[in-house]
């Protein structure tokens, strides 16, 4: 029988499989951010022990990072703190780190992929549960806690029970004015946020070979919020051109032999998943979010689901959900006012998300009671809106670039959406709190949001 | 780690759905270096408000519910992969977390902290919560050597899963890397023939 692209990765990387538990799988590469590694390295001092392979790890603060004047300390003393213990622990183990301030400094997710240091064939794991982003590049990757992290830092393996497979194939086309990050809502909303959980899923079909890199990228980024232990794409041309020149790409003779490779990496036409589900790209409008998790979303013109279509032991958590964004049942979205819009991430922080901004807000002005944070997701996605003259366009439009890093996705820095504030918000979470205390996130890909910001309301970006 | 094998306590009900870990514990109080000290910060913004007081209708913050054995509704701990959350839970004073459903790596993260998590029928969940609003003194008896939980309002008993390793893991009080590191032989043969 044929074998699925996970488990030819997965397969290949087996070093030992525990009688009655778990695999040992050796990782390719280990990523570091400063706030779940801290601990790992700590327990590593404890036990007295090295990294077995330093140079397959890269250390990069991005959660606590201020997005302006990055050149002056980080004025809050337990964020700096956070960052200076990461500098301290890659210099004291001799790890690669590209710290503040580094021009290929930025969010771990956007920057490993553009950097050539995630190649196809790779496992890949970090502590932070976006790491499935990477599979976009034919990579089994997948996020881990932080004693999880600790194992890798010692042995370069990790111990994982072997999750099922399923495919998602997505034919079609999508519509104009309809991107990766709604086809990755539409996607969890049909799943729910459990509905992948135990799953690492296979995007395929028509659609989803259509997708450029960055679009890849976004939507396998969200295979999480589903519940999958990550997303992938088999690798093909626009992966292998994506990756042609990065710095850390293979070249000469090692990089014909790498693709030669990787053109290996596809699942066999007789192979079997556990689960298969399809999907039509022609189905999905431009999506938004208005509840507390990312598999609360609708398309765009529709109306918030009735109390009466949601099943009875979810109901006490449906209506906590509308309460705290303060909507009904059975309400529309469009024309809501917001007061914030948030583009970036390591879901939308990459270069053809600010295009897609910047060509909508073209010729137009920022809605005066908007406040929107632009943040780009690495100092290369930074330059090249620069290069390209995005800079310019968002400027004439009222808008201004801040600097690189997670900002408000999480809210570890300073920019925080105040308590009972509507966020338009192109990032992957829409938790309560999530960007900020008592802040109401409504995610939505970057038309939304470009559009929310022009009009200061919730608009079809189509329209 | 402590060694786990049999445990009976009352309960702390929390019978909401998909609870994910930035409520378990919040961004925001991610910034420590060490592993101590989350469990004050459990639930943080549903057990405070915004002036630090506490919000009377939590559950944490009612007397008449306690014990070392949370049980919560389908699909606790998805979202975010932080660790913390269940370094919270742990250090909250929580040995067990029951629930019909977890996220995949909330469950791993509380197997690496000595926090078992038991995973049971929505019917067994069901009455676990209709049982504690009739009494909240109702216990529930977790035997990891069995792998059984046992509601013992009504006697009803269910088996859970959990994997050979890990559960010798808990009751030996043993620890991944020391069993990883064993094999480094393994390592360097794998390395050898994947150059
Ligand atoms: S951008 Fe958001 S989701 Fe991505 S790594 Fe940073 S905090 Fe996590």
């Amino acid at each position: 029988m044929g074998k699925t692209l996970f488990d030819k990765i997965w397969d290949k990387h087996v070093v030992a499989i525990v009688t009655d538990g778990p695999t040992q799988l050796y990782i390719d590469r280990l990523y570091c951010h400063e706030v779940t590694s801290p601990q790992a390295f700590q327990g590593m001092r404890n036990r007295n022990l090295r990294f077995l392979r330093p140079e397959r790890t890269i250390c990069i603060p991005d959660h606590n990072i201020p997005t302006l004047n990055q050149d002056k300390p980080i004025k809050d003393p337990v964020s700096r703190n956070q960052v200076e213990t990461l500098t301290k622990n890659a210099n004291d183990f001799g790890i690669t780190l590209f710290g503040l301030g580094h021009k290929k400094n930025g969010v771990i997710h956007v920057v490993g992929p553009e950097t050539g240091l995630t190649l196809p064939g790779m496992t890949i794991v970090c502590g932070d549960s976006h790491t499935s982003t990477h599979g976009a590049m034919g990579a089994v990757a997948f996020g881990i806690g932080t004693s999880e992290v600790e194992m890798v830092m010692a042995s370069q393996c990790i111990l994982q029970a072997k999750p099922k497979r399923m495919r998602m194939t997505i034919d079609g086309k999508l519509g104009a004015g309809v991107s990766a990050k709604d086809m990755a809502l539409y996607v969890i909303a049909k799943m729910t946020t459990g509905g992948a959980t135990g799953y690492f899923v296979e995007y395929a079909g028509e659609a989803v070979r259509a997708l450029s890199m960055e679009g890849r990228l976004t939507l396998c980024n969200l295979s999480i919020e589903m519940g999958a232990r990550g997303g992938m794409i088999a690798p093909d041309e626009t992966t292998v051109k994506y990756i042609q020149g990065r710095d850390y790409a293979p070249k000469g003779n090692a990089w014909d032999e790498a693709v030669a490779y990787w053109n290996t990496l596809k699942t066999d036409d007789d192979a079997i998943f556990d689960k298969e589900i399809k999907l039509n790209a022609a189905d999905i409008e431009p999506m938004v979010t208005y509840g507390t998790n990312p598999g609360m979303g609708m398309g765009i013109t529709q109306s918030i689901p009735m109390m009466d279509n949601i099943d009875e032991s979810g109901r006490i958590s449906y209506q906590k959900s509308l309460d705290y964004m303060d909507f009904k049942p059975g309400e529309k979205m469009l024309g809501k006012k917001i007061d914030y819009v948030f583009l970036g991430s390591c879901t939308n922080g990459r270069i053809e998300d600010f295009r897609a901004f910047a060509g909508f807000v073209k010729g137009k002005k920022k809605a005066e009671d908007v406040v929107a944070w632009l943040v780009p997701g690495s100092w290369a996605v930074e330059a090249q809106c620069r290069e390209e003259g995005l800079v310019d366009i968002l400027n004439a439009a009222g808008f201004e670039l801040r600097q690189p890093g997670c900002s408000a996705c999480l809210a570890m820095n300073e920019d925080k959406i105040p308590a009972g504030k509507y966020a338009v918000s192109t990032s992957n979470r829409n938790f309560e709190g999530r960007q900020g205390p008592g802040a109401r996130t409504i995610l939505a890909g970057p038309l939304v949001a470009a559009a929310a910001a022009v009009t200061g309301r919730i608009t079809d970006p189509r329209v | 780690m402590e060694k786990f094998i049999t445990l009976t306590s009352t309960i702390v009900p929390l019978p909401i759905e998909n609870v994910d870990t930035d409520q378990i514990i919040p961004a925001r109080f991610l910034k420590a270096t060490s592993r101590e000290g989350f469990g004050d910060n459990l639930f943080r913004d549903w057990r405070f408000d915004g002036n630090n007081q506490p919000i009377k209708d939590f559950v944490l913050n009612n007397p008449t519910y306690n014990g070392t054995i949370l049980v919560a509704g389908k699909n606790f701990g998805s979202g975010s992969s932080r660790e913390h959350a269940a370094w919270a839970v742990a250090g909250y004073g929580f040995k067990v977390v029951v629930s019909s459903f977890f996220a995949d790596i909330f469950k791993n993260n509380s197997l690496n902290n000595g926090l078992l998590p038991v995973v049971v029928s929505e019917r067994f969940l069901a009455d676990i919560f209709a049982a504690v609003k009739a009494n909240p003194a109702a216990t529930l008896t977790v035997n990891l050597e069995e792998q059984t939980i046992t509601n013992n309002a009504d006697g009803a008993i269910e088996k859970f899963q959990i994997n050979a390793y890990k559960r010798n893991c808990l009751l030996q009080g043993y620890d991944d890397i020391d069993f990883l590191l064993s094999n480094k032989a393994k390592i360097e043969a794998w390395e050898k023939t994947n150059k």
